[in-house]
Protein backbone atom coordinates (compact mmCIF):
# COMPACT_ATOMS: atom_id res chain seq x y z
CA UNK A 1 0.00 0.00 0.00
CA UNK A 2 1.26 3.47 -0.91
CA UNK A 3 1.32 6.38 1.51
CA UNK A 4 -1.94 8.32 1.37
CA UNK A 5 -0.12 11.61 1.83
CA UNK A 6 2.80 11.56 -0.63
CA UNK A 7 1.57 8.63 -2.73
CA UNK A 8 5.15 7.54 -3.35
CA UNK A 9 6.60 5.69 -0.43
CA UNK A 10 5.23 2.47 1.06
CA UNK A 11 2.78 3.10 3.92
CA UNK A 12 4.18 1.58 7.11
CA UNK A 13 2.31 3.57 9.73
CA UNK A 14 -1.37 2.82 10.06
CA UNK A 15 -3.34 5.26 12.12
CA UNK A 16 -6.85 4.71 13.43
CA UNK A 17 -8.57 7.77 14.79
CA UNK A 18 -11.73 7.88 16.84
CA UNK A 19 -13.52 11.18 16.82
CA UNK A 20 -17.16 11.66 17.74
CA UNK A 21 -17.62 7.90 17.64
CA UNK A 22 -16.54 7.74 13.96
CA UNK A 23 -13.43 5.78 13.12
CA UNK A 24 -11.18 6.98 10.34
CA UNK A 25 -8.07 5.24 9.03
CA UNK A 26 -4.90 6.76 7.70
CA UNK A 27 -1.98 4.95 6.03
CA UNK A 28 1.30 6.86 5.92
CA UNK A 29 4.97 6.40 5.21
CA UNK A 30 7.39 7.12 8.03
CA UNK A 31 8.36 10.51 6.68
CA UNK A 32 4.81 11.79 6.27
CA UNK A 33 3.78 10.29 9.62
CA UNK A 34 6.58 12.22 11.25
CA UNK A 35 5.55 15.41 9.48
CA UNK A 36 1.96 14.97 10.63
CA UNK A 37 3.09 14.74 14.24
CA UNK A 38 2.88 10.99 14.75
CA UNK A 39 6.60 10.79 15.46
CA UNK A 40 6.32 9.03 18.78
CA UNK A 41 4.42 6.26 17.00
CA UNK A 42 7.12 5.99 14.41
CA UNK A 43 9.67 5.56 17.15
CA UNK A 44 7.78 2.96 19.06
CA UNK A 45 6.86 1.22 15.84
CA UNK A 46 5.20 -1.82 17.27
CA UNK A 47 2.53 -0.18 19.38
CA UNK A 48 -0.83 -1.84 19.65
CA UNK A 49 -3.89 -0.17 18.19
CA UNK A 50 -5.21 0.45 21.69
CA UNK A 51 -2.14 2.32 22.81
CA UNK A 52 -2.09 4.30 19.55
CA UNK A 53 -5.62 5.40 20.27
CA UNK A 54 -4.60 6.39 23.75
CA UNK A 55 -1.64 8.31 22.41
CA UNK A 56 -3.77 10.18 19.93
CA UNK A 57 -6.55 10.94 22.34
CA UNK A 58 -3.95 12.49 24.60
CA UNK A 59 -1.99 14.36 21.99
CA UNK A 60 -4.56 15.29 19.38
CA UNK A 61 -7.60 15.83 21.59
CA UNK A 62 -6.23 17.41 24.74
CA UNK A 63 -9.76 18.41 25.73
CA UNK A 64 -10.24 14.75 26.67
CA UNK A 65 -12.50 12.03 25.41
CA UNK A 66 -16.06 13.18 24.94
CA UNK A 67 -17.52 9.92 26.18
CA UNK A 68 -15.71 9.90 29.48
CA UNK A 69 -17.60 7.98 32.12
CA UNK A 70 -19.36 5.57 29.81
CA UNK A 71 -16.31 3.47 29.05
CA UNK A 72 -16.28 0.01 30.55
CA UNK A 73 -13.31 -2.24 31.35
CA UNK A 74 -13.24 -5.10 28.86
CA UNK A 75 -11.88 -7.46 31.48
CA UNK A 76 -13.76 -6.90 34.75
CA UNK A 77 -16.71 -4.88 33.44
CA UNK A 78 -16.14 -1.92 35.76
CA UNK A 79 -17.66 1.26 34.38
CA UNK A 80 -15.57 4.39 34.49
CA UNK A 81 -18.47 6.16 36.21
CA UNK A 82 -18.27 3.56 39.02
CA UNK A 83 -14.58 4.26 39.39
CA UNK A 84 -15.31 7.96 39.70
CA UNK A 85 -17.67 7.18 42.58
CA UNK A 86 -15.46 4.75 44.51
CA UNK A 87 -11.97 5.82 43.44
CA UNK A 88 -11.08 2.13 43.11
CA UNK A 89 -10.28 0.28 39.90
CA UNK A 90 -11.45 -3.27 39.34
CA UNK A 91 -8.45 -5.03 37.83
CA UNK A 92 -5.09 -4.56 36.15
CA UNK A 93 -6.77 -4.19 32.74
CA UNK A 94 -8.65 -1.09 33.92
CA UNK A 95 -5.30 0.70 33.65
CA UNK A 96 -5.16 -0.22 29.96
CA UNK A 97 -8.80 0.42 29.12
CA UNK A 98 -9.12 3.66 31.08
CA UNK A 99 -5.60 4.83 30.26
CA UNK A 100 -6.72 8.07 28.63
CA UNK A 101 -8.75 9.28 31.59
CA UNK A 102 -6.39 7.84 34.17
CA UNK A 103 -3.42 9.65 32.71
CA UNK A 104 -5.13 12.95 33.40
CA UNK A 105 -5.73 11.90 36.98
CA UNK A 106 -2.22 10.49 37.42
CA UNK A 107 -0.65 13.64 36.07
CA UNK A 108 -2.62 15.69 38.56
CA UNK A 109 -1.93 13.40 41.53
CA UNK A 110 1.67 12.40 40.86
CA UNK A 111 2.84 14.96 38.33
CA UNK A 112 3.85 12.08 36.10
CA UNK A 113 2.38 9.28 34.01
CA UNK A 114 5.38 6.97 33.85
CA UNK A 115 6.84 4.55 36.38
CA UNK A 116 10.57 4.80 37.00
CA UNK A 117 10.99 2.70 40.15
CA UNK A 118 11.43 -0.95 40.96
CA UNK A 119 10.22 -3.69 38.64
CA UNK A 120 9.62 -7.35 39.54
CA UNK A 121 12.82 -9.44 39.30
CA UNK A 122 11.91 -11.54 36.31
CA UNK A 123 10.60 -8.54 34.46
CA UNK A 124 13.03 -6.11 36.00
CA UNK A 125 15.83 -6.89 33.56
CA UNK A 126 13.52 -6.84 30.57
CA UNK A 127 12.00 -3.61 31.79
CA UNK A 128 15.46 -2.09 32.10
CA UNK A 129 16.37 -3.30 28.60
CA UNK A 130 13.26 -1.75 27.11
CA UNK A 131 14.17 1.48 28.86
CA UNK A 132 17.66 1.34 27.34
CA UNK A 133 16.31 0.56 23.88
CA UNK A 134 14.03 3.56 24.16
CA UNK A 135 17.02 5.74 25.08
CA UNK A 136 19.03 4.37 22.13
CA UNK A 137 16.14 5.16 19.80
CA UNK A 138 16.24 8.76 20.98
CA UNK A 139 20.00 8.87 20.50
CA UNK A 140 19.57 7.40 17.03
CA UNK A 141 17.14 10.10 16.08
CA UNK A 142 19.52 12.79 17.22
CA UNK A 143 22.35 11.15 15.25
CA UNK A 144 20.19 11.13 12.11
CA UNK A 145 19.30 14.78 12.62
CA UNK A 146 22.97 15.65 12.85
CA UNK A 147 23.64 13.46 9.80
CA UNK A 148 26.07 11.29 11.75
CA UNK A 149 25.23 8.24 9.70
CA UNK A 150 28.06 6.04 10.90
CA UNK A 151 27.03 6.54 14.49
CA UNK A 152 23.40 6.03 13.50
CA UNK A 153 24.21 2.71 11.86
CA UNK A 154 26.08 1.61 14.93
CA UNK A 155 23.19 2.61 17.16
CA UNK A 156 20.74 0.79 14.90
CA UNK A 157 22.83 -2.38 15.18
CA UNK A 158 22.91 -2.09 18.95
CA UNK A 159 19.16 -1.59 19.08
CA UNK A 160 18.61 -4.62 16.85
CA UNK A 161 20.92 -6.75 18.95
CA UNK A 162 19.21 -5.70 22.17
CA UNK A 163 15.79 -6.25 20.70
CA UNK A 164 16.75 -9.73 19.50
CA UNK A 165 18.16 -10.53 22.92
CA UNK A 166 14.99 -9.24 24.55
CA UNK A 167 12.73 -11.18 22.19
CA UNK A 168 14.65 -14.37 22.90
CA UNK A 169 14.26 -13.94 26.65
CA UNK A 170 10.72 -12.71 26.71
CA UNK A 171 9.45 -15.29 24.21
CA UNK A 172 11.86 -18.22 24.34
CA UNK A 173 11.50 -20.51 21.31
CA UNK A 174 9.35 -23.48 22.23
CA UNK A 175 11.77 -25.84 20.51
CA UNK A 176 14.25 -25.27 23.26
CA UNK A 177 11.93 -26.99 25.73
CA UNK A 178 11.12 -30.00 23.54
CA UNK A 179 13.42 -32.85 24.30
CA UNK A 180 12.03 -35.58 22.08
CA UNK A 181 12.69 -33.69 18.85
CA UNK A 182 9.25 -34.57 17.46
CA UNK A 183 8.81 -31.12 16.07
CA UNK A 184 9.34 -30.61 12.37
CA UNK A 185 10.66 -27.10 12.72
CA UNK A 186 13.66 -28.20 14.76
CA UNK A 187 16.63 -25.93 15.18
CA UNK A 188 18.57 -27.91 12.57
CA UNK A 189 16.05 -27.25 9.81
CA UNK B 1 8.47 -21.82 64.22
CA UNK B 2 5.34 -20.38 65.71
CA UNK B 3 2.25 -20.88 63.64
CA UNK B 4 -1.19 -20.11 64.71
CA UNK B 5 -4.60 -19.73 63.17
CA UNK B 6 -5.88 -18.15 66.36
CA UNK B 7 -4.78 -14.82 67.57
CA UNK B 8 -2.91 -15.36 70.84
CA UNK B 9 -3.84 -12.05 72.41
CA UNK B 10 -2.23 -12.88 75.74
CA UNK B 11 1.10 -13.49 73.96
CA UNK B 12 0.69 -10.25 72.06
CA UNK B 13 -0.01 -8.25 75.18
CA UNK B 14 3.45 -9.13 76.50
CA UNK B 15 5.73 -6.26 75.63
CA UNK B 16 9.11 -8.03 75.60
CA UNK B 17 10.92 -7.99 72.29
CA UNK B 18 8.31 -5.86 70.56
CA UNK B 19 9.26 -3.08 68.22
CA UNK B 20 7.82 -0.36 70.45
CA UNK B 21 9.73 -1.33 73.59
CA UNK B 22 13.03 -0.52 71.92
CA UNK B 23 14.22 3.00 71.40
CA UNK B 24 15.22 3.78 67.84
CA UNK B 25 17.12 6.79 66.48
CA UNK B 26 15.60 10.07 67.61
CA UNK B 27 12.95 8.17 69.53
CA UNK B 28 12.18 11.23 71.65
CA UNK B 29 10.57 13.06 68.72
CA UNK B 30 9.86 10.16 66.33
CA UNK B 31 7.55 7.45 67.64
CA UNK B 32 7.75 5.14 64.69
CA UNK B 33 8.52 4.80 61.02
CA UNK B 34 6.41 2.70 58.72
CA UNK B 35 6.78 1.63 55.10
CA UNK B 36 4.24 -0.30 53.11
CA UNK B 37 4.29 -1.70 49.58
CA UNK B 38 1.04 -2.35 47.71
CA UNK B 39 1.00 -5.33 45.34
CA UNK B 40 -1.60 -7.26 43.38
CA UNK B 41 -1.49 -10.66 41.76
CA UNK B 42 -1.50 -10.80 38.00
CA UNK B 43 -4.66 -12.18 36.44
CA UNK B 44 -6.91 -11.76 39.49
CA UNK B 45 -9.30 -8.86 39.92
CA UNK B 46 -8.54 -6.43 42.73
CA UNK B 47 -10.19 -7.39 46.06
CA UNK B 48 -13.05 -4.91 45.73
CA UNK B 49 -14.22 -6.63 42.56
CA UNK B 50 -13.04 -10.21 43.01
CA UNK B 51 -15.22 -13.23 43.76
CA UNK B 52 -15.01 -14.93 47.16
CA UNK B 53 -13.21 -17.94 45.67
CA UNK B 54 -10.63 -15.67 44.00
CA UNK B 55 -9.98 -13.98 47.32
CA UNK B 56 -9.57 -17.24 49.15
CA UNK B 57 -7.13 -18.32 46.42
CA UNK B 58 -5.15 -15.14 47.08
CA UNK B 59 -5.13 -16.00 50.81
CA UNK B 60 -3.76 -19.47 50.13
CA UNK B 61 -1.10 -18.21 47.77
CA UNK B 62 0.03 -15.55 50.22
CA UNK B 63 0.08 -18.10 53.03
CA UNK B 64 2.25 -20.45 50.97
CA UNK B 65 4.51 -17.66 49.74
CA UNK B 66 5.11 -16.49 53.32
CA UNK B 67 6.70 -19.87 54.14
CA UNK B 68 9.82 -18.85 52.24
CA UNK B 69 10.15 -15.41 53.76
CA UNK B 70 13.01 -15.06 56.28
CA UNK B 71 11.47 -12.13 58.13
CA UNK B 72 8.32 -14.18 58.66
CA UNK B 73 9.94 -17.35 59.99
CA UNK B 74 8.11 -16.88 63.28
CA UNK B 75 4.76 -15.79 62.09
CA UNK B 76 1.10 -15.77 62.89
CA UNK B 77 -1.56 -16.04 60.22
CA UNK B 78 -4.95 -14.64 61.09
CA UNK B 79 -7.95 -14.82 58.78
CA UNK B 80 -10.19 -11.84 59.53
CA UNK B 81 -13.21 -14.14 59.65
CA UNK B 82 -11.75 -15.78 62.75
CA UNK B 83 -11.71 -12.52 64.68
CA UNK B 84 -14.30 -10.78 66.79
CA UNK B 85 -14.87 -7.03 66.82
CA UNK B 86 -12.58 -6.49 69.80
CA UNK B 87 -9.67 -8.46 68.34
CA UNK B 88 -9.93 -6.56 65.07
CA UNK B 89 -9.93 -3.29 66.95
CA UNK B 90 -6.89 -4.51 68.88
CA UNK B 91 -4.90 -5.19 65.70
CA UNK B 92 -5.94 -1.78 64.37
CA UNK B 93 -4.75 -0.06 67.55
CA UNK B 94 -1.56 -2.02 67.22
CA UNK B 95 -1.02 -0.54 63.69
CA UNK B 96 -0.95 -4.08 62.26
CA UNK B 97 -4.06 -3.69 60.13
CA UNK B 98 -5.87 -0.77 58.54
CA UNK B 99 -9.34 0.46 59.31
CA UNK B 100 -10.52 -0.99 55.98
CA UNK B 101 -9.28 -4.46 56.81
CA UNK B 102 -10.59 -4.26 60.38
CA UNK B 103 -14.08 -3.51 59.11
CA UNK B 104 -14.04 -5.82 56.10
CA UNK B 105 -16.46 -8.73 56.01
CA UNK B 106 -14.66 -10.56 53.23
CA UNK B 107 -11.73 -12.91 52.92
CA UNK B 108 -9.08 -10.67 54.40
CA UNK B 109 -6.16 -11.74 56.51
CA UNK B 110 -2.96 -10.80 58.23
CA UNK B 111 0.41 -12.49 58.49
CA UNK B 112 2.82 -10.92 60.96
CA UNK B 113 6.13 -11.57 62.66
CA UNK B 114 6.56 -12.36 66.35
CA UNK B 115 8.00 -8.92 67.15
CA UNK B 116 5.17 -7.33 65.10
CA UNK B 117 7.82 -5.44 63.14
CA UNK B 118 6.72 -6.76 59.74
CA UNK B 119 3.38 -7.88 58.42
CA UNK B 120 1.45 -8.65 55.28
CA UNK B 121 -2.17 -7.60 54.94
CA UNK B 122 -4.08 -9.78 52.51
CA UNK B 123 -7.11 -8.70 50.51
CA UNK B 124 -7.33 -5.25 51.92
CA UNK B 125 -7.76 -2.69 49.13
CA UNK B 126 -5.01 -4.55 47.27
CA UNK B 127 -4.26 -8.29 47.33
CA UNK B 128 -1.10 -7.80 49.31
CA UNK B 129 0.24 -4.98 51.44
CA UNK B 130 3.66 -5.54 52.88
CA UNK B 131 4.44 -3.48 55.98
CA UNK B 132 7.49 -2.80 58.07
CA UNK B 133 7.30 -0.87 61.32
CA UNK B 134 10.25 0.31 63.39
CA UNK B 135 10.74 2.55 66.41
CA UNK B 136 12.25 5.98 65.90
CA UNK B 137 13.41 7.42 62.61
CA UNK B 138 14.39 4.49 60.35
CA UNK B 139 13.13 5.10 56.84
CA UNK B 140 15.80 3.16 54.95
CA UNK B 141 15.71 0.25 57.37
CA UNK B 142 11.94 -0.02 57.01
CA UNK B 143 12.10 0.14 53.24
CA UNK B 144 14.83 -2.50 53.12
CA UNK B 145 12.75 -4.83 55.28
CA UNK B 146 9.60 -4.37 53.19
CA UNK B 147 11.54 -4.57 49.94
CA UNK B 148 13.23 -7.81 50.95
CA UNK B 149 9.89 -9.36 51.80
CA UNK B 150 8.63 -8.22 48.39
CA UNK B 151 11.61 -9.88 46.68
CA UNK B 152 10.98 -13.13 48.51
CA UNK B 153 7.21 -13.16 47.94
CA UNK B 154 7.85 -12.48 44.28
CA UNK B 155 9.46 -15.91 43.94
CA UNK B 156 5.99 -17.42 44.05
CA UNK B 157 3.67 -14.47 43.45
CA UNK B 158 3.53 -12.88 40.02
CA UNK B 159 2.65 -9.23 40.52
CA UNK B 160 0.45 -7.16 38.24
CA UNK B 161 2.93 -4.75 36.68
CA UNK B 162 3.11 -2.60 33.59
CA UNK B 163 6.14 -0.88 32.10
CA UNK B 164 4.20 2.31 31.89
CA UNK B 165 2.43 2.48 35.25
CA UNK B 166 4.55 0.17 37.40
CA UNK B 167 2.89 -1.92 40.11
CA UNK B 168 -0.84 -1.76 39.47
CA UNK B 169 -3.01 -0.95 42.49
CA UNK B 170 -6.73 -0.62 43.12
CA UNK B 171 -6.37 3.08 43.80
CA UNK B 172 -4.44 5.21 41.29
CA UNK B 173 -2.95 7.17 44.19
CA UNK B 174 -0.73 4.16 44.95
CA UNK B 175 0.18 3.04 41.44
CA UNK B 176 3.84 2.93 40.40
CA UNK B 177 6.03 2.05 43.33
CA UNK B 178 3.10 1.19 45.61
CA UNK B 179 5.26 2.74 48.31
CA UNK B 180 3.88 4.68 51.24
CA UNK B 181 6.39 5.70 53.87
CA UNK B 182 5.16 7.45 56.97
CA UNK B 183 6.78 8.85 60.05
CA UNK B 184 4.91 9.49 63.30
CA UNK B 185 6.29 12.65 64.88
CA UNK B 186 5.75 14.25 68.25
CA UNK B 187 6.02 18.03 67.85
CA UNK B 188 4.76 19.64 71.08
CA UNK B 189 7.18 22.58 71.08
CA UNK B 190 6.07 23.70 67.62
CA UNK B 191 2.46 23.47 68.79
CA UNK B 192 3.12 25.43 72.00
CA UNK B 193 5.03 28.15 70.17
CA UNK B 194 2.18 28.30 67.62
CA UNK B 195 4.49 27.65 64.69
CA UNK B 196 3.00 24.31 63.75
CA UNK B 197 0.42 25.54 61.24
CA UNK B 198 2.94 27.42 59.19
CA UNK B 199 5.47 24.59 59.28
CA UNK B 200 2.94 21.95 58.27
CA UNK B 201 1.51 23.99 55.43
CA UNK B 202 5.03 24.00 54.00
CA UNK B 203 5.05 20.19 54.27
CA UNK B 204 1.87 19.79 52.26
CA UNK B 205 3.20 22.11 49.60
CA UNK B 206 6.06 19.75 48.77
CA UNK B 207 3.71 16.86 48.05
CA UNK B 208 3.65 15.20 51.46
CA UNK B 209 0.56 14.42 53.52
CA UNK B 210 -0.04 15.24 57.19
CA UNK B 211 -2.40 13.15 59.26
CA UNK B 212 -3.27 12.40 62.87
CA UNK B 213 -2.23 9.54 65.16
CA UNK B 214 -4.22 6.77 63.54
CA UNK B 215 -3.59 7.66 59.92
CA UNK B 216 -5.99 8.66 57.21
CA UNK B 217 -8.89 10.83 58.26
CA UNK B 218 -8.05 10.96 61.94
CA UNK B 219 -7.64 13.95 64.24
CA UNK B 220 -4.43 15.25 65.60
CA UNK B 221 -4.19 14.10 69.22
CA UNK B 222 -1.42 14.73 71.71
CA UNK B 223 0.68 16.73 69.23
CA UNK B 224 1.35 13.60 67.17
CA UNK B 225 1.61 14.10 63.43
CA UNK B 226 1.98 11.49 60.75
CA UNK B 227 3.88 12.68 57.69
CA UNK B 228 3.91 10.54 54.54
CA UNK B 229 4.79 10.65 50.86
CA UNK B 230 1.97 10.88 48.33
CA UNK B 231 3.77 10.56 45.02
CA UNK B 232 4.23 6.98 43.84
CA UNK B 233 4.57 7.49 40.10
CA UNK B 234 7.47 9.06 38.20
CA UNK B 235 9.77 9.01 41.20
CA UNK B 236 12.09 6.20 42.27
CA UNK B 237 11.66 4.66 45.71
CA UNK B 238 15.00 6.03 46.89
CA UNK B 239 14.04 9.54 45.79
CA UNK B 240 10.67 9.41 47.54
CA UNK B 241 12.37 8.26 50.74
CA UNK B 242 15.03 10.94 50.44
CA UNK B 243 12.46 13.70 49.95
CA UNK B 244 10.54 12.55 52.99
CA UNK B 245 13.70 12.21 55.05
CA UNK B 246 14.83 15.74 54.20
CA UNK B 247 11.52 17.24 55.24
CA UNK B 248 11.39 15.22 58.48
CA UNK B 249 14.95 16.31 59.35
CA UNK B 250 13.93 19.89 58.83
CA UNK B 251 10.83 19.48 60.99
CA UNK B 252 12.96 17.97 63.74
CA UNK B 253 15.30 20.92 63.49
CA UNK B 254 12.40 23.37 63.80
CA UNK B 255 11.09 21.40 66.77
CA UNK B 256 14.51 21.57 68.40
CA UNK B 257 14.63 25.33 67.91
CA UNK B 258 11.14 25.70 69.35
CA UNK B 259 12.25 23.69 72.39
CA UNK B 260 15.08 26.17 72.84
CA UNK B 261 12.60 29.04 72.74
CA UNK B 262 10.40 27.36 75.35
CA UNK B 263 13.33 26.76 77.67
CA UNK B 264 14.50 30.32 77.30
CA UNK B 265 11.17 32.11 77.57
CA UNK B 266 8.93 29.85 79.61
CA UNK B 267 10.98 27.27 81.51
CA UNK B 268 8.96 27.50 84.72
CA UNK B 269 5.58 27.28 83.03
CA UNK B 270 6.71 24.29 80.95
CA UNK B 271 8.19 22.47 83.92
CA UNK B 272 5.01 23.09 85.83
CA UNK B 273 2.92 21.76 82.95
CA UNK B 274 5.03 18.62 82.67
CA UNK B 275 5.02 17.84 86.39
CA UNK B 276 1.28 18.49 86.69
CA UNK B 277 0.76 16.06 83.81
CA UNK B 278 2.96 13.56 85.63
CA UNK B 279 0.93 14.04 88.81
CA UNK B 280 -2.44 13.55 87.11
CA UNK B 281 -1.33 10.59 85.02
CA UNK B 282 0.21 8.86 88.04
CA UNK B 283 -2.66 9.44 90.45
CA UNK B 284 -5.94 9.96 88.60
CA UNK B 285 -8.70 7.40 89.02
CA UNK B 286 -10.57 8.23 85.84
CA UNK B 287 -8.87 9.02 82.55
CA UNK B 288 -10.38 9.39 79.10
CA UNK B 289 -8.33 8.29 76.15
CA UNK B 290 -7.93 11.86 74.98
CA UNK B 291 -6.78 13.10 78.37
CA UNK B 292 -4.27 10.28 78.76
CA UNK B 293 -2.76 10.98 75.34
CA UNK B 294 -2.53 14.70 76.12
CA UNK B 295 -0.82 14.09 79.47
CA UNK B 296 1.59 11.55 78.00
CA UNK B 297 2.43 14.12 75.33
CA UNK B 298 3.33 16.71 77.98
CA UNK B 299 5.59 14.22 79.77
CA UNK B 300 7.34 13.35 76.50
CA UNK B 301 8.01 17.03 76.05
CA UNK B 302 9.58 17.11 79.52
CA UNK B 303 11.85 14.21 78.56
CA UNK B 304 13.02 15.95 75.39
CA UNK B 305 13.72 19.10 77.39
CA UNK B 306 16.04 17.08 79.61
CA UNK B 307 13.87 17.20 82.73
CA UNK B 308 14.68 14.57 85.33
CA UNK B 309 12.63 12.00 87.26
CA UNK B 310 10.39 11.18 84.33
CA UNK B 311 9.57 7.71 82.99
CA UNK B 312 11.45 6.33 79.97
CA UNK B 313 10.15 6.95 76.44
CA UNK B 314 9.46 3.23 76.07
CA UNK B 315 7.11 3.31 79.08
CA UNK B 316 5.23 6.24 77.59
CA UNK B 317 4.94 4.42 74.26
CA UNK B 318 3.41 1.54 76.12
CA UNK B 319 1.02 3.83 77.97
CA UNK B 320 -0.11 5.31 74.65
CA UNK B 321 -0.57 1.95 72.97
CA UNK B 322 -2.12 0.01 75.84
CA UNK B 323 -4.55 2.65 77.04
CA UNK B 324 -6.55 2.33 73.83
CA UNK B 325 -10.05 0.82 74.17
CA UNK B 326 -9.52 -2.68 72.74
CA UNK B 327 -6.20 -3.10 74.54
CA UNK B 328 -7.85 -2.27 77.86
CA UNK B 329 -10.72 -4.65 77.30
CA UNK B 330 -8.47 -7.50 76.26
CA UNK B 331 -6.19 -6.90 79.25
CA UNK B 332 -9.24 -6.93 81.51
CA UNK B 333 -10.62 -9.89 79.59
CA UNK B 334 -14.12 -8.40 79.53
CA UNK B 335 -16.14 -5.88 77.57
CA UNK B 336 -16.30 -2.44 79.14
CA UNK B 337 -18.26 0.71 78.43
CA UNK B 338 -16.61 4.11 78.26
CA UNK B 339 -16.94 4.86 81.99
CA UNK B 340 -15.56 1.46 82.97
CA UNK B 341 -12.70 1.91 80.52
CA UNK B 342 -11.82 5.30 81.97
CA UNK B 343 -11.45 3.74 85.41
CA UNK B 344 -9.51 0.73 84.12
CA UNK B 345 -7.25 2.96 82.00
CA UNK B 346 -6.36 5.13 84.99
CA UNK B 347 -5.62 2.03 87.04
CA UNK B 348 -3.42 0.53 84.34
CA UNK B 349 -1.43 3.74 83.89
CA UNK B 350 -1.06 4.21 87.67
CA UNK B 351 0.43 0.79 88.06
CA UNK B 352 2.58 1.13 84.95
CA UNK B 353 4.07 4.41 86.15
CA UNK B 354 4.45 3.37 89.77
CA UNK B 355 8.11 3.17 90.62
CA UNK B 356 9.28 4.28 87.17
CA UNK B 357 9.85 7.87 88.26
CA UNK B 358 9.02 10.45 90.84
CA UNK B 359 5.38 9.44 90.80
Amino acid sequence: MKCESCGVAEATIHVKEVKNDAISELHLCEKCAREKGYHSMVEKGKLSIASQLVWMAENLYPEGPARMGTVQCSECGLRYSEFLKTGRLGCASCYRDFAVQLKQILRRVHGSVRHVGKAPGKEGQQFERRRQIQALHEELERAVEREEYEKAAELRDRIRAMEAEGAAEEHPPEEAHVSGGEREDSLDA
Amino acid sequence: MTRSERLQVSDMLATDGKWFSGEGPQADAVLSTRVRLARNLRGIRFPGRALAEELSAVMHRAENAAVGVRELTDRTLVPMTSLGVLERQFLLERHLISYDLASSEGQGGLIFSLDEGVGVMINEEDHVRIQALKPGFQLDECYQAANQIDDQLEASMEWAFSDEFGYLTACPTNVGTGLRASVLLHLPALVLTKKIKKVLSGVTQVGLAVRGFYGEGTDVLGNFFQISNQITLGEKEAQALLNLERVIRQLLEYEEKARGVLLKDAREQIEDKVMRAMGVLSHAHLLSSEEAIGLASAIRLGITLGMEDLPAIGVLNEVLLYSQPAHLQLMADREMNTAERNAYRAGFIRSRLAGTAAA
